[in-house]
């Protein structure tokens, strides 16, 4: 009997101090019946990737207010890349101005939350890209 | 993410491959169909691993302490895979696992592996696969495996049966000192840890725990009915094996890492007595035969 979970990984990197919103995302990704690897404040890039390593996660969630995205996406990107993990969606969200956001695309960014997003259409973007990936 | 095949899985386990590891894990946690054979392939690689089980109440500290062990484990050298499990919600089927949140201390060693879990409904403290997912570890080379639970109160024999040592952790301050570690969790543990012993009450905790001890001081007998604690008068005629283990109480401070090393050599003491003692050979028998139940049931119900 497979029985076969959605792992996500949410991370907080950079130093803003505060996870409320990431916290309120790992619970409702959780409420859709994903598993959600919440791994606390100030991760750098590193123990990121290497946490998504371990975990065998499908998704990473980025949380970013500090407004560092353009520096700590590429390095996510490329970690992720040396640790054989392109197969894993990288999610952001965040406030992230307009024009970063098509940035943040082409590096390879699968999609951009802002802050108002309803967290169902979080999960619902998850499911539909992991189920037909 | 299926792509690899389960003998490049397999062979990148014991290479000790870590996203070999990783998403092998995956499938034996998935119960894929390849996911038994790959376990039998992996089962002669097994048995080298000390395998160390904590569990205790919500709140003890047992992240802070695993997190704390494992890095007085690596400081000896050794390296180390952690099994964190955490209840999956029965309304939604999903989790948060939050262990990792206290373990940040141990990114970045290559030496150390953490990998959380879901229960996925099970009702114990442990997953139905956690027992196959710390076989992969062991297959994997890891010296050892610490598996940290829920501490939910019964069904804690799970990991009792899984992990050569167990140990309970409770803390002061958690209220009746007595409900929070209940008579059948403290019957499991090979050592009792206080921790947070920097907080005032330590010592009424450390007495509550002696008492319960010696109140429930019988000869633990590794005879047919499992691990455990039979009255001396009945033991007489079922032949037992005697387990004079004589049940620690350490206290521990796992923010500041203090008292760790007295822990570390607890599991080493209880190691060497479970071999001298004939008790290991029991228990491997008993753990073979339980696992040959399980999965027999198993097959019986879904198969
Ligand atoms: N004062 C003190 N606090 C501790 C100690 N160990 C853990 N804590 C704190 O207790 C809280 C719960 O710890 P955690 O490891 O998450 O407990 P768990 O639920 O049993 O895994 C955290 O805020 C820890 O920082 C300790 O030895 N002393």
């Amino acid at each position: 009997m497979a029985d076969e979970k959605i792992r996500v990984l949410i991370a907080k990197p950079g130093l803003d101090g505060h996870d409320r919103g990431a916290k309120v995302i790992a619970r409702a990704l959780r409420d859709s019946g994903m598993e959600v690897i919440y791994t606390g404040l100030r991760q750098t890039p590193e123990m990121i990737v290497e946490a998504a390593l371990q975990e065998d996660v499908h998704v990473i969630g980025l949380s970013i207010l500090s407004g560092a995205h353009l520096a700590l996406v590429p390095r996510v990107k490329e970690l992720m890349a040396a640790e054989g993990l392109d197969d894993v969606l990288l999610l952001v969200g965040g406030i992230i101005p307009d024009d970063d956001i098509a940035r943040l695309k082409e590096m390879g960014v699968s999609s951009v939350f802002g802050p108002g997003t309803p967290t169902d259409a979080i999960a619902q973007h998850i499911k539909s890209t992991v189920q037909s990936g | 993410m299926t792509s690899d095949t389960t003998q490049a899985l397999i062979d990148g386990v014991l290479a000790g491959q870590r996203r070999s590891l990783a998403r092998l894990i995956t499938r034996v946690e998935n119960r894929t169909p390849d996911a038994a054979d790959a376990l039998a392939a992996l089962y002669p690689h097994t048995g080298r691993a000390n395998l160390v089980g904590i569990t205790g109440a919500p709140g003890t500290g047992k992240s802070t302490r695993v997190n704390a062990l494992a890095q007085t484990l690596r400081r000896q050298d050794h390296t180390v895979g952690i099994v964190a499990v955490d209840p999956t919600s029965p309304f939604s089927g999903g989790a948060v696992l939050g262990d990792r949140i206290r373990m940040s201390d141990l990114s970045g060693d290559p030496g150390v592996f953490i990998r959380s879990m879901a229960n996925r409904g099970s009702l114990g403290g442990l997953a139905a696969t956690t027992g196959d997912v710390v076989r992969v570890l062991d297959a994997g080379g890891f010296d050892y495996v610490l598996v940290e639970t829920v501490g939910a109160g019964q069904s804690e024999v799970d990991i009792a049966r899984m992990a050569t040592t167990t140990i309970v952790v409770d803390a002061p301050g958690l209220g009746d000192d007595v409900q929070a570690i209940k008579a059948g969790i403290l019957e499991i543990a090979d050592i009792l840890v206080v921790n947070k012993a920097d907080r005032p009450g330590v010592q009424n905790t450390v007495r509550a725990l002696r008492a319960m001890l010696e109140l429930g001081h019988r000869l633990r007998t590794a005879g047919h009915h499992g691990y455990q604690l039979v009255p001396p008068d009945e033991s007489a005629d079922n032949e037992p094996v005697y387990d004079f283990w004589q049940v620690p109480i350490l206290q521990t401070v796992a923010t500041e890492h203090t008292g760790l090393d007295a822990v570390v050599d607890a599991i080493a003491q209880h190691r060497e007595h479970l071999h001298e003692s004939g008790i290991m050979a029991e228990r491997t028998r008993q753990r073979v035969e339980a696992e040959l139940v399980a999965r027999l049931r198993e097959e019986l119900l879904f198969g």
